[in-house]
Order: structure tokens, then C-alpha cells, then sequence
């Protein structure tokens, strides 16, 4: 069949466009202009993929753009091509879709803020390269996209940059995620060596030859697990996790933008689309698997003890990112696409309702002294209600469905039982406290100092310029994305990604024989007996949720002085849990210390000062002596020139009537 | 007749002679004249060898050297009036602009 030509080059350049528009010229413009050129030119992105989904039709998989020849070095060609396939498809919608939506908010949210251009230019630069790491044809393109994300990252969480604590946060995000970009270059190194090709299709079709790795050491094996190590910094899964909840100091359509809905996700998609190295690379599948499950748990323990309303979201997030990894480690790609689109929709829609409480409170940020707000912002309630259950799992909500295919998914080709159970005692957990975040916020009496109608100029937190007026409903603009997102966490879970995307991993599984029946997954003979196993585990998992909601009513509703007992009682388990592990202060104990220490005393005192710069100083220095000595030569004394001249003449000569002697 | 040597000893003479006027001296007018000296002596060893080897080549050089003599007399007078012009003094030690 004739595809239709779809303009993929122009779904990114249009978000670059627009951050060039803002950049340069965003200073002089008012902030109408500035809002309706960042919005036209991320509308247009969305526009533009809409009819690429409108035409699903009339394409055939995978739809390849051919680009402009970028690197051309012998047999080895990379291309500034495009590449679309259902996978890439499901990315384009929930980024261009919940980027717009964010966009619009984000116009309301920013409103009163200096940076106003300065913000759209960044969020539309972010679309842009999030698009191309998307869309990309080859890993290379992707790579740019993978890091342009990053520099987007950074400049955003550092926007109140003269704030220290956002700019140590962009640095350490940047940083941490130059650790995981330096194993997806070597992963791509590899790749050059042993396939001669990044592009998806060449890579693809030489790995899909190769038989299984059985044994734990193997070119696929190692690729996989380096584009993991990739993986897990963009995706914030242990043990490089570290800077995303540190990421929160950015303003919050940010950190539902990038640091929720789109860019953590990046790491998934990577993975989900690599599938073909991973399919035969079980070891790197297993890893991905510990990893993402580890995580998972590790990052919801975590989000227990928070008070900081975002940044239990945040740790959220990782947790769910864990989820997404552990069904792309058990080899159920769809399925962590599928809990990725959705998460996209809640978890982009939890960012935004907590952005507009805090934007109801002033710029306040701590869950201890917010509640009962579910009266005075209705609609932030009941956005934020929406999207707490459908993270919790409750059916028929979206995260319900896409939680449950993962651990079903993990129960029935999972290498072990214990994924599953660490799955659903993470569900709990993640029940219980996006509750506590709920009925903490929401209900219950007020426990701020901000008085309805009384003016609040004691903003906390970092968003300030809020301070206009008492506890407020959000305006419109910040209100129908989130009615928006809410309607899709409400029914996004009946749009059945898995099937859609079934065949972007299934073609492969066929040809590799082996998978076919992991990947398959339901295979057509044992569905019936699967059915009611499935039955039984939707059951436990509602059945956890449930119970998560439950305790977290009892605890933070019914008798709210139990959860002080508890952490009393807990003592040091719960510091150690509210303090985050103290990972951070590890990580600095272990490798951020020495490292300063080493760059101190060895680079900077013994290398640089005591090596190169004495070289060089000396150096100087004798240069200079010389000159000193050879200057009194000049003297300027015409006499002493032709005494000088005389001399030369009578050396000469006397040279030569020395070899005329001998 | 005068036997070679004797021609070439007076012209080394002549020449230690300009050398040490060219070195020692400090007016201009006596450097100049110095260096004349010093021309002449190997003008003056130049035709005692072409006089003894019988060879014009000797004598032809000379007159190449007084042309040049004669031209560098012409335009390092021209300069030595316009030193002493702007300067009221024809001492070399004086005439410093270039020293450090």
C-alpha cells in the first residue's frame, strides 16, 4: 500500500521553531504573544500528529522517512531519517498530546513569573528534542534527542536559577544523567563494531540472526546491559535515581512534563525499542528486571515518609518508572508501553492538580500544612481524586489496566514468582500513599496559616509569585488540562495499547523461534487456563489497592494521631526511610567526597599546579631570563654594534686562516 | 720593483687604520672618513694583486668599489647634514633614538 507522505521532519521542527521565536525574540513580546507562539508551534506538533494517526489506515509499518545524509565514513552511514512504527506512535501521541495540554497549563501557572519567555523557549526546545529522540531512525539520532532532552532537563529544573538549591539540582541531574549517556555510548560503540550500523532496521535484522545468549558473557549481553545503565540515569532507576526527586525544584508543569509524562519515560522507550538485542540477551533482561523491580519497591517505601507534596510524586514516579522497566525486563514490552501511556495521563495529571494546589496555597508545598483544601478547589480535588485512583489501581481507572497486564505479565513469564510479589506489595504501597497525599491535602482541617480571602505573602517554596490572595480555585487555563488529563486516567485504560503494539514485538519473537512463546505471551492454547489465574491476580491486585486506600484512611483520616505513634515506635527505620536511605548522603560519602578530594589534592594541587603550571611558569621564566641576558647586546651604541661587527669579521677570519693552516 | 707584500702590508695597515677610526671615533664626519680608508686599502691590495698576476679584473673591481664609494659618499653626507640639521650635534653617541 502507498503511504501517505507525513511530514515526520516537521512534527520537531516545528517545537524548535518555536523555541527559536521565543528565544531570540521572546524578551520584546508580551506575554500574549510569547504564550500563542510557544502554543501554536506545540499545537502544530500536535496537529500534525494527530493526522498521522487519523491516516493509521493507510500505512504500513514501519513507515521510514528518508532524511538528510548526516555522517557518511566509509561502509558506516547515519541519516537524519525519521522512523514510525506503532511503538513510535503511541510516544508521538502522549508526547505531543500531554506536552500541548502542559503547555496550556503551564500559561496559567507561569503567568505572574519574569522568566515567561524564557520558559516557553525551553519547553518548546524540550518537545523538540524529545520529538527527534522519538522519531529517530537510528540510535544516533536518537542519541541527540536522548541528550538534547537532558540540556532541556537541566535548563528547566535550574529555572529560578538564582535560587541555590534549583541550581545544584539541574547539576545534578545533568551530571548523574552523563553517567548513564556514557553506557548508551559504549552500547552504541559496540554496536558500530560488531553490526557497522545504528539504524534500527540494519541493527534489528543482524541481531534478529543471531541465535540466544545462553552464556553471561556476549556482545548482545553487553549492549543490553549498557544501554540499561543508559536507561536507568534518563529513567531514574537505581542506583542513578538520585536526581529526579532533587528535580521537583523546577516549576511544576516542568516536572510533570518532563520529569513524569514524557522524558523519564525515555529510558523505557529505549529499551522497549531495542527489544530485538534484549529478546536475546536474557541476562540483560534480568537485570533490567532486578532493576526495575528493585526500584519499584525501593523508591515507594520512599514516598511513604514524604511531606513534600511533589516530591512524594516524585518518588512516585520512580516507582513507576521501576514498573515499567520490570515489565520490559520479564519481556512484556507492550505492556510497560502500555503502563507508560497511562502513567503519562495520571501521573502528568497528579503534577498539574499539585501544581494547582500549590499554586491555591501561595507556593506551599508541605503536606503537613495543607488539608481539608477539597472544598475550597473542588476541581483540583476532583482531578486530583481521578488521578490518585487510577495510580492506585482501582478498576475501572487507567492505571488499573496497565498495572495489571505488567503483573500479570510478571506472574506468567516472569524468570521468578518474587517479581510479581514485589510488584504487588509495591502496589500496595503506592495505593496507601498516593492516599496519604490525597487525604493529607484534601481532607480533614486545614492546618496552614493561610486564611481564605486574606492575603499570603509568606510564600514558601519556589514558586513564588503566587502570592496573589487567599486559598484560590486555579483559573481556567490551569483547570481544562486537567479535566483533560482526568477524563483520559479515567478511560485511558480501555484504549488497548498491548494490541496495537503487539506487532512491533511480535514479528521479531517469530523470527527468533525461542520467544515466540514468552512474547506471545497469551499463547492461544493455555489462554483459557490463564484466564482464571488472570482473574484471581486482578482480584489481589485490586484487593492490595483497596487495602493501601483502607490504611491510609485509617491512619490519616480516622485517627491521624496514630501515624506520629507509628514513626515514634519505628524510630530509627523511620528515620532512615524519611531521610530517603540516606542515599544521598552515601553517595557522598563514597563517591562525591573522594572524587572532590582526589580532584583537589592530585588534579588541581598536585597535577595542575605542581606539574603544569610549573612547566610552564619555568619555562616562562627562562625564556625570559635569556631575553634579559641577550637584550644587552641592543644597546643602541652605534659604536658597540660596529665593535660587534668587527668582532664577527676578525672570528671569521681567523677560522679561516686556521684552515688554511691545517 | 716593490715587491707584493710590501703593498699588502701597507694595505692592512690602512685598514686596522678605518677600524679602529670606524670603532674609536665618535664624530660622524671622521666615521665616514674611516670608512672611506677602509675602501681604499682594499682598493689599494686589490690593484697590487692585479698588477702582480697580470689579471684586469683587479683594476675593474676598483672602479666598481669607487663608484659605490662614490655614491655612498653622496647620500651619507645628505644624511649626515640632515642629522646635524635636526639634532645641532654630529656625535654619535648622541644620535640614540633607538636605544632602549
Amino acid at each position: 500500500m502507498n503511504s501517505p507522505n507525513l511530514f515526520l521532519w516537521l512534527i520537531p521542527l516545528l517545537p524548535l521553531v518555536g523555541a527559536a521565536v521565543n528565544g531570540f525574540f521572546g524578551r520584546s513580546f508580551s506575554k500574549k504573544t510569547v504564550a500563542g507562539v510557544a502554543l501554536l508551534f506545540s499545537g502544530a506538533a500536535f496537529l500534525l500528529a494527530l493526522r498521522v494517526l487519523l491516516s493509521l489506515a493507510s500505512l504500513t509499518f514501519p513507515y521510514v522517512e528518508p532524511g538528510i545524509s548526516w555522517i557518511r565514513s566509509g561502509t558506516f552511514h547515519v541519516n537524519f531519517a525519521f522512523y514510525l512504527d506503532q511503538l513510535s506512535l503511541v510516544m508521538l501521541m502522549v508526547v505531543t498530546g500531554v506536552g500541548f495540554l502542559i503547555h496550556i497549563y503551564s500559561v496559567g501557572y507561569m503567568w505572574d513569573d519574569d522568566g515567561f519567555y524564557r520558559f516557553f523557549s525551553y519547553l518548546n526546545l524540550f518537545m523538540f528534542f524529545m520529538l527527534m529522540l522519538i522519531l529517530a531512525n537510528n540510535y544516533l539520532v536518537m542519541f541527540i534527542g536522548w541528550e538534547g532532552v537532558g540540556l532541556a532537563s537541566y535548563l528547566l529544573i535550574g529555572f529560578y536559577f538564582l535560587k541555590d538549591s534549583a541550581a545544584a539540582a539541574g547539576k545534578k541531574a545533568f551530571i548523574t544523567n552523563r553517567i548513564g549517556d556514557f553506557g548508551f555510548l559504549i552500547a552504541l560503540f559496540l554496536m558500530i563494531q560488531h553490526f557497522g550500523s545504528l539504524d534500527y532496521q540494519k541493527v534489528f535484522a543482524i541481531v534478529s540472526q543471531l541465535p540466544a545468549e545462553t552464556v553471561t558473557t556476549g556482545v548482545l549481553t553487553a549492549i543490553g546491559i549498557l544501554l540499561m545503565v543508559g536507561a536507568a540515569g534518563k529513567s531514574a532507576q537505581l542506583p542513578l535515581y538520585v536526581w529526579l526527586p532533587d528535580a521537583m525544584e523546577g516549576p511544576t508543569p516542568v516536572s510533570a512534563l518532563i520529569h513524569a509524562a514524557t522524558m523519564v519515560t525515555a529510558g523505557v522507550y529505549m529499551v522497549a525499542r531495542s527489544h530485538a538485542i534484549f529478546d536475546r540477551a536474557p541476562t540483560a533482561l534480568l537485570v533490567v528486571a532486578i532493576v526495575g523491580t528493585l526500584t519499584a519497591l525501593f523508591a515507594a517505601t520512599i514516598g511513604i515518609a514524604q511531606t513534600d507534596i511533589k516530591k512524594v510524586l516524585a518518588y512516585s514516579t520512580v516507582s513507576q518508572l521501576g514498573y515499567m522497566f520490570m515489565a520490559c525486563g520479564v519481556a512484556a514490552y507492550s505492556a510497560g508501553i502500555f503502563h507508560l501511556m497511562t502513567h503519562a495521563f495520571f501521573k502528568g495529571l497528579l503534577f498539574l492538580a499539585s501544581g494547582s494546589v500549590i499554586h491555591a496555597l501561595s507556593g506551599e508545598q508541605d503536606m503537613r500544612q495543607m488539608g481539608g483544601l477539597r472544598k475550597k478547589i473542588p476541581w483540583t480535588f476532583w482531578t486530583m481524586f481521578a488521578g490518585t485512583v487510577a495510580i492506585a489501581g482501582i478498576p475501572p481507572f487507567a492505571g488499573f489496566w496497565s498495572k495489571d497486564e505488567i503483573l500479570w505479565r510478571a506472574y506468567s513469564q516472569g524468570p521468578s514468582k518474587i517479581i510479581w510479589a514485589l510488584g504487588l506489595l509495591t502496589a500496595f504501597i503506592t495505593s496507601f500513599y498516593m492516599f496519604r497525599l490525597l487525604f493529607m491535602t484534601f481532607f480533614g482541617e486545614y492546618r496552614g496559616k493561610l486564611e481564605s480571602g486574606e492575603h499570603g505573602h509568606d510564600s514558601h517554596g519556589h514558586d513564588s509569585g503566587h502570592g496573589h490572595g487567599g486559598i484560590h480555585e486555579s483559573p481556567a487555563l490551569m483547570l481544562v488540562p486537567l479535566v483533560i488529563l482526568a477524563i483520559l486516567s479515567v478511560g485511558g485504560g480501555f484504549i488497548n495499547a498491548p494490541k496495537f503494539l503487539a506487532p512491533v514485538f511480535q514479528t521479531e519473537a517469530i523470527a527468533s523461534g525461542a520467544e515466540a512463546h514468552a512474547l506471545t505471551a497469551t499463547g492461544v492454547a493455555d489462554e483459557a487456563a490463564d484466564k482464571s489465574t488472570e482473574f484471581r491476580l486482578q482480584l489481589s491486585s485490586v484487593g492490595v489497592a483497596l487495602l493501601g486506600a483502607f490504611l491510609a484512611w485509617v491512619l490519616y483520616l480516622k485517627s491521624p494521631h496514630l501515624p506520629g505513634q507509628i514513626a515514634d515506635s519505628l524510630g530509627g527505620l523511620y528515620r532512615t526511610v524519611s531521610n530517603k536511605y540516606y542515599v544521598d548522603e552515601f553517595y557522598n560519602l563514597v563517591l562525591i567526597a573522594p572524587l572532590i578530594a582526589m580532584s583537589r589534592n592530585w588534579l588541581w594541587k598536585g597535577i595542575d599546579q605542581g606539574f603544569i603550571d610549573t612547566v610552564i611558569n619555568d619555562s616562562a621564566e627562562a625564556t625570559g631570563d635569556a631575553g634579559g641576558a641577550l637584550r644587552r647586546m641592543q644597546s643602541g651604541n652605534l659604536r658597540s654594534y660596529a665593535a660587534w661587527l668587527t668582532a664577527g669579521a676578525a672570528v671569521v677570519l681567523a677560522y679561516m686562516v686556521w684552515l688554511g693552516v691545517h | 720593483m716593490v715587491p707584493l707584500s710590501y703593498y699588502l702590508v701597507l694595505s692592512a695597515i690602512l685598514f686596522a687604520c678605518g677600524v679602529m677610526g670606524f670603532l674609536l671615533k665618535r664624530n660622524i664626519i671622521t666615521i665616514f672618513m674611516s670608512i672611506e680608508l677602509m675602501l681604499n686599502a682594499v682598493n689599494l691590495s686589490f690593484v697590487a694583486f692585479a698588477s702582480q698576476w697580470h689579471a684586469l679584473s683587479g683594476q675593474i673591481f676598483v672602479f666598481f668599489v669607487m663608484v659605490v664609494a662614490a655614491a655612498e659618499a653622496a647620500v651619507g653626507l645628505a644624511i649626515i647634514i640632515s642629522v646635524y640639521r635636526t639634532r645641532d650635534t654630529l656625535n654619535v653617541d648622541r644620535v640614540n633614538l633607538l636605544k632602549l
